[in-house]
């Protein structure tokens, strides 16, 4: 909200610059944010008045003014199509900044001779000042300004901005920004008397209101002005209502506007002849009822919206919007007033579904006081009486099904004490409630107080609410700094999170970049991955801000894909990413399965490019070198098997195996998915372990193993075997024999020397006994039992 | 004879003096000192003379022996010298080539500053708790004090999940904070807890440098008896210290959050202007961290923690922001756009 300093001073003593009343009310919770000083600009303009008016003996369209600014008297052209003798302008010398009427910006003036005649200055139009967008004439200040003063003193303003929390509607006011200054400041509000005449019969005889739906009206009052004339709003009211962001419209409409602004309770006012049998009734739509609002759309209502109707349709949308039927205008002489206090909840959910928010509608959906109604009701009709010329029939109607008594709060000494953590004396606390507007009385125990909180704060309910008044008035600089004194709770383990974590070292150890892509991917995602994908395989969000964000993804493997794809475009190097991250997977009527996954990517080439490097790329194995230390790191064993998966090719995919159970996969991506991605990089190598199912077997702790004190043999064994027996079936079956310790395939090989459809495995083989120190001819007969046993099974032969 | 030896001497000497490779002072070696040598044949033949010429002959050469052993021992030892010297001239590397990297990745920026930021909780007793992107529409907002119409749901913007029950609600979403986590963890415990909860929130909002529509919060809480304002002011202000420098300042002020009272928002003097005022702080000397406050006894009471006995403090905040103030990054979508320039650079 934007508020104006010199509407605020009417209410509250501003004893300190405007920066530091903006700094006290941003720590005290009303965020302040630009300060916009009106006039700032207006060095050189005062108030002139307008001596004579002549013709331009060169010019029919043009005038002589000569204008009198009190030290002198200066005689300007002017083309202003309203300009009279006597009228009180804003007058600029020569070398005033101003903004210029057409190109809207800011230019010095400088002196001009018209068809022989020189101007030392101009009246200028309010769009000249920076005060609205008014250029057809020039502004007319009124006639009390004095002569000669500076027009910064006589018009300039100071607005700062304000944003209210949800919780502080009463903020949304002048008069609430000024109880905030008055108990910042140490001075008092001062909420001035409303007093006007009142005229003929009671309202009572002229007007009635019912309330058919009390849950979503608690309050409506109404006052009745005949004899209006609808005009123009005085210039201070056009100013101020300028100043709070709005925008004059009619004395009538203008009035409504200044008093939301001034109290922070809407109003609207209805031509009172245009309500059938004058009879207001408060109620829900029903669903066949429809209204033309006041911006000329027509409503489809519902019986969830609370409307005003006369006795026959509905005459307004409540809190919302009025009806065109009973908007006022020009001819409209006798004003229905409404100020009412309708269910926040009701406004907010109309509001929003028909996409009218407003100034009235924020107020009302904050849950504004139902006392502020008749205090509003009465200020504007003060004022309609006053610029309107209206008279105000007798009394007010008052209807209020929602009253409730507030009990006082107690407010404990300790209490505060155990909140704010400092004792704030029992005086303190007073000072700051009443400067408030609270008033709080002794309990009968002492440092006990019963607070009664005053009607606009509809945000106090408990005593804790007081406690905050207290901490944001002395100050949070107040409070002291103190650390957890007492002793840590017990914690439960976490053993996904720190698998996750090893995880991330590990890969990152290992040459991996983390990545973090988005939970939520696109339809088109989810099809590329798997184009078989089902409807209702992946969760949707039913408002997605963009497609491209829209489903949740069900694996890691699009965002890398993707997120490889757009590197490859710059990067020169070999890619290697990885991701850690949660997997949504629906269930039926509950909160969908998040399973914590890892996936990793690698393609290009293997080394940085240097002087050292080659031209050699990385390929399957080096992805699975990364996922066999993962799992080693871990203590797992993992078996790699063939298999086959979407978008992988088949013949280089495995399953990632571990106690018989299928943790992941792990494979070259297939050249249609790369495609589909835009990846050009061959091969691209994939895969995916779920760390949920790797978790239990992660936790094995490593036995330890005596270093071996005896020496060992090392042989090697070369074989020759079909090309499409799996190395790691001949080197179980080697490892499985007694005194074999380790196993190591040295070389693979097939071409010359090996024939057709087969290949040669070369082991290296190391023989160890714990207990004693083998011979040769030991170690010589379990590898010929080894080799008979390879040809049995595989019809592996030496190679020569 | 010791004439003979003699020459023998200078002879040998100045070859020896003479030789500069290794394989030189073998063939020495035998000349002057194998078994054909005339040394060696001295040596032999001294039987045969008589013992007065005997001995001091065979003094003499017995000297000559020591001697010249002496002596190829002294230019071996020169030679293996000039040896290494020249292979060392010849090895000369131009050290300004470089190195051979080691393959080594990096974590995330964001990740870094998740376990940078929990870290330091974790000093404090904090322990790490994690929990579910897809909530209910109850601990999202209902069980936080924001009930359906209430005017601070506008402060969280909301991605729906299209799930809808029998009766035509759509009580599923995308959590807007991590706060729903309060009410899991302290459902499912019994006071004293003190935990920390790291994770994605998601916005129903447009991106641009500032705002992104998935980013990371952390969320903090502690729930005991005896916890006050004071003690959340010295755990924030302890953390702000510790994440951006011990000169720092930093403040409290007013703020609402519907399930804390009182609420606060904490600040830190401007790093890049010290408090002056710059387009980095927007001109107030103080930038914006986090979101905190005391747990409202109404969030205890729905748990069944008794708020006339326990109080406790919570508190919330975006892990990017802090990056962003730390490493002066000004695009907010640069973390999730995964370009490799960019997460090189951490
Ligand atoms: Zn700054």
């Amino acid at each position: 909200m934007r508020v104006s300093l010199k509407w605020l001073k009417d209410y509250v003593k501003l004893s300190v610059p405007a920066e530091e009343l903006a700094a006290k009310l941003t720590m005290s919770g009303n965020e302040v944010g630009e300060i916009d000083v009106v006039g700032a600009t207006w060095e050189g303009v005062s108030v002139g008045q307008v001596k004579a008016l002549e013709k331009h003996p060169d010019a029919d369209r043009l005038l002589l003014a000569t204008i009198d600014i009190g030290k002198e008297t200066i005689t300007v052209v002017t083309g202003a199509p309203n300009l009279e003798a006597g009228q009180k302008v804003p007058f600029a010398r020569v070398g005033t900044q101003l903004i210029d009427g057409h190109t809207g910006k800011l230019i010095k003036l400088k002196p001009a001779t018209i068809r022989g005649i020189r101007s030392e200055g101009m009246a200028c139009s309010e769009k000249e000042l920076g005060i609205s967008e008014r250029h057809e004439g020039i502004m007319v200040l009124p006639e009390e300004a004095p002569v000669g003063m500076p027009l910064s003193q006589y018009l300039g303003d100071t607005i700062i901005d304000i944003t209210t929390t949800p919780n502080r509607p009463d903020c949304l006011s002048v008069i609430g920004i000024a109880r905030e200054v008055a108990a910042l400041t140490g001075h008092e509000a001062h909420i001035p008397e409303i007093t006007y005449e009142e005229q003929g019969a009671p309202i009572q005889d002229a007007a009635s209101v019912e309330i058919d739906d009390p849950d979503l009206c608690s309050r409506y009052c109404a006052s009745l002005v005949t004899g209006v004339t609808v005009g123009p709003s005085p210039q201070w009211m056009q100013q101020r209502i300028i100043a709070s962001g709005m925008r004059p419209i009619s004395n009538i409409v203008d009035i409504t506007n200044y008093v939301m602004m001034e109290y922070g309770q809407p109003l609207h006012a209805f031509d009172y002849e245009q309500i059938k049998e004058r009879k207001i009734i408060v109620r829900r739509a029903r669903d066949d009822e429809s209204l033309y609002t006041l911006d000329g759309m027509k409503r489809e209502l519902n019986s969830d919206m609370l409307i005003i109707a006369d006795a026959t349709e509905p005459i307004a949308l409540a809190g919302v919007m009025g009806g065109a039927d009973s908007e006022v205008i020009d001819s409209t002489t006798s004003i229905l007033l409404e100020s009412a206090n309708f269910n926040a909840g009701s406004i907010r959910r109309t509001s929003m579904r028909l996409g009218l928010r407003s100034e009235a509608s924020a107020r009302f959906e904050r849950s504004i006081s139902p006392e502020l109604a008749p205090i509003a009701l009465r200020r504007a009709t003060q004022l309609l009486v006053e610029l309107g010329g209206g008279k105000a029939a007798r009394g007010i109607i008052d209807v209020y099904p929602g009253k409730s008594e507030r009990k006082p709060i107690l407010l404990t000494q300790e209490r505060v004490d155990r909140i704010l953590g400092v004792a704030v004396e029992t005086e303190r606390v007073r000072q700051v409630l009443t400067s408030l507007g609270f008033s709080s009385e002794p309990s009968g125990v002492s440092s006990e107080l019963l607070v009664t909180v005053p009607y606009w704060r509809t945000d106090i309910r408990l005593a804790d609410d007081l406690i905050e008044e207290i901490a944001r008035i002395i100050g949070y600089d107040e409070i002291p700094t103190t650390m957890l004194s007492s002793g840590i709770p017990e914690r439960a383990p976490a053993p996904l999170l720190s698998l996750k974590e090893t995880i991330r070292d590990l890969l990152v150890g290992s040459g991996m970049q983390e990545v973090i892509t988005y939970s939520l991917v696109s339809r088109a995602t989810l099809e590329k991955i798997d184009p078989q994908q089902k409807l209702g395989s992946a969760l949707r969000t039913a408002n997605p801000m963009t497609l491209e964000q829209e489903y949740l993804r069900t694996s890691l493997r699009g965002g890398l894909l993707a997120t490889f794809s757009a590197n490859e475009r710059h990067e020169e190097d070999g890619i290697k990413l990885f991701e850690v991250g949660k997997i949504y997977l629906p269930k039926q009527n509950d909160l969908p399965e998040e399973r914590e996954a890892l996936a990793g990517i690698l393609g290009g080439t293997r080394l940085d490019r240097s002087w050292l490097s080659g031209e050699e790329t990385l390929d399957f194995f080096d992805a699975k070198g990364i996922v066999e230390t993962v799992f080693n790191r871990l203590h797992v064993e993992a078996s790699f098997q063939p298999a086959e998966a979407q978008g992988l090719i088949p013949g280089r995919t495995a399953a990632v195996i571990v106690d018989g159970q299928q943790l992941g996969v792990l494979g070259e991506v297939h050249p249609k998915t790369a495609a589909l991605f835009d990846i050009s990089t061959e091969p691209v190598v994939l895969f995916e372990i779920d760390l949920e199912k790797l978790l239990p077997f992660a936790g094995a702790v490593p036995r330890y193993q005596p270093l071996p004190r005896l020496p060992a043999i090392d042989r090697d064994l070369a074989l020759v075997v079909d090309a499409d027996i799996a190395a790691n079936q001949i080197q179980a079956i080697i490892r499985s024999f007694p005194l074999v310790s380790e196993v190591t395939l040295f070389d693979v090989y097939s071409g010359k020397q090996v024939p057709e459809g087969k290949k040669s495995l070369a082991f290296s083989v190391r023989y160890r006994s714990p207990q004693r120190t083998l011979t040769d001819e030991e170690v010589d007969r379990t590898q010929q039992k080894i080799l008979e046993h390879l040809e049995r099974e595989f019809g592996a032969t030496l190679r020569s | 004879m010791k004439d003979k030896l003699d020459e023998l001497r200078s002879k040998a000497i100045s070859e020896l003096d003479s030789i500069d490779a290794p394989s030189d002072l073998d063939s020495w070696r035998v000349r002057y000192l194998g078994r054909k040598s005339a040394l060696t044949q001295v040596l032999r033949g001294l039987a045969t003379l008589p013992l007065e010429e005997k001995r001091s002959v065979g003094a003499a050469a017995n000297e000559l022996r020591a001697f010249l052993e002496k002596s190829l021992a002294l230019k071996e030892e020169s030679v293996r010298e000039s040896e290494v010297a020249r292979s060392i001239e010849r090895g000369r590397l131009d050290v300004t080539l470089p190195g051979r990297p080691p393959a080594l990745g990096r974590l995330h920026p964001a990740t870094q500053m998740l376990r940078h930021i929990c870290d330091i909780f974790l000093s404090m007793g904090f322990e790490v708790v994690e929990g579910p992107d897809v909530e209910w529409e109850y601990y999202n907002f209902d069980a936080l004090n924001i009930p359906p119409d209430h005017p601070a749901r506008d402060m969280w913007d909301t991605l729906w999940i299209d799930f809808e029950t029998e009766d035509g609600q759509r009580p599923m979403l995308l959590r807007t904070h991590t706060s729903p986590m309060q009410i899991r963890v302290m459902e499912s415990r019994l006071p004293p807890v003190r935990v920390i909860v790291p994770g994605k929130v998601y916005r129903y909002e447009a991106t641009d440098a500032t705002h992104e529509a998935i980013f990371y919060q952390i969320e903090g809480f502690a729930v005991d008896r005896n916890i006050t304002l004071a003690d959340l002011k010295g755990t924030l202000f302890e953390f702000a210290k510790q994440l951006f420098g011990e000169e720092r300042k930093v403040r409290f002020r007013c703020d609402y959050f519907p399930f804390v009272e009182p609420g606060v928002e904490m600040a830190i003097d401007c790093f890049a202007c010290n408090g002056a005022g710059c387009s980095l702080c927007s001109g107030s000397g103080w930038i914006e961290i986090l979101g905190a406050g005391m747990v409202h006894p109404d969030v205890l009471r729905r748990v069944n923690y008794d708020p006339e006995v326990y109080t406790g403090f919570a508190f919330g905040l975006g892990v990017e922001r802090m990056s962003m103030l730390k490493y002066g990054i000004e695009d907010i979508r640069l973390f999730y756009s995964n370009d490799l320039r960019f997460l090189r650079q951490f």
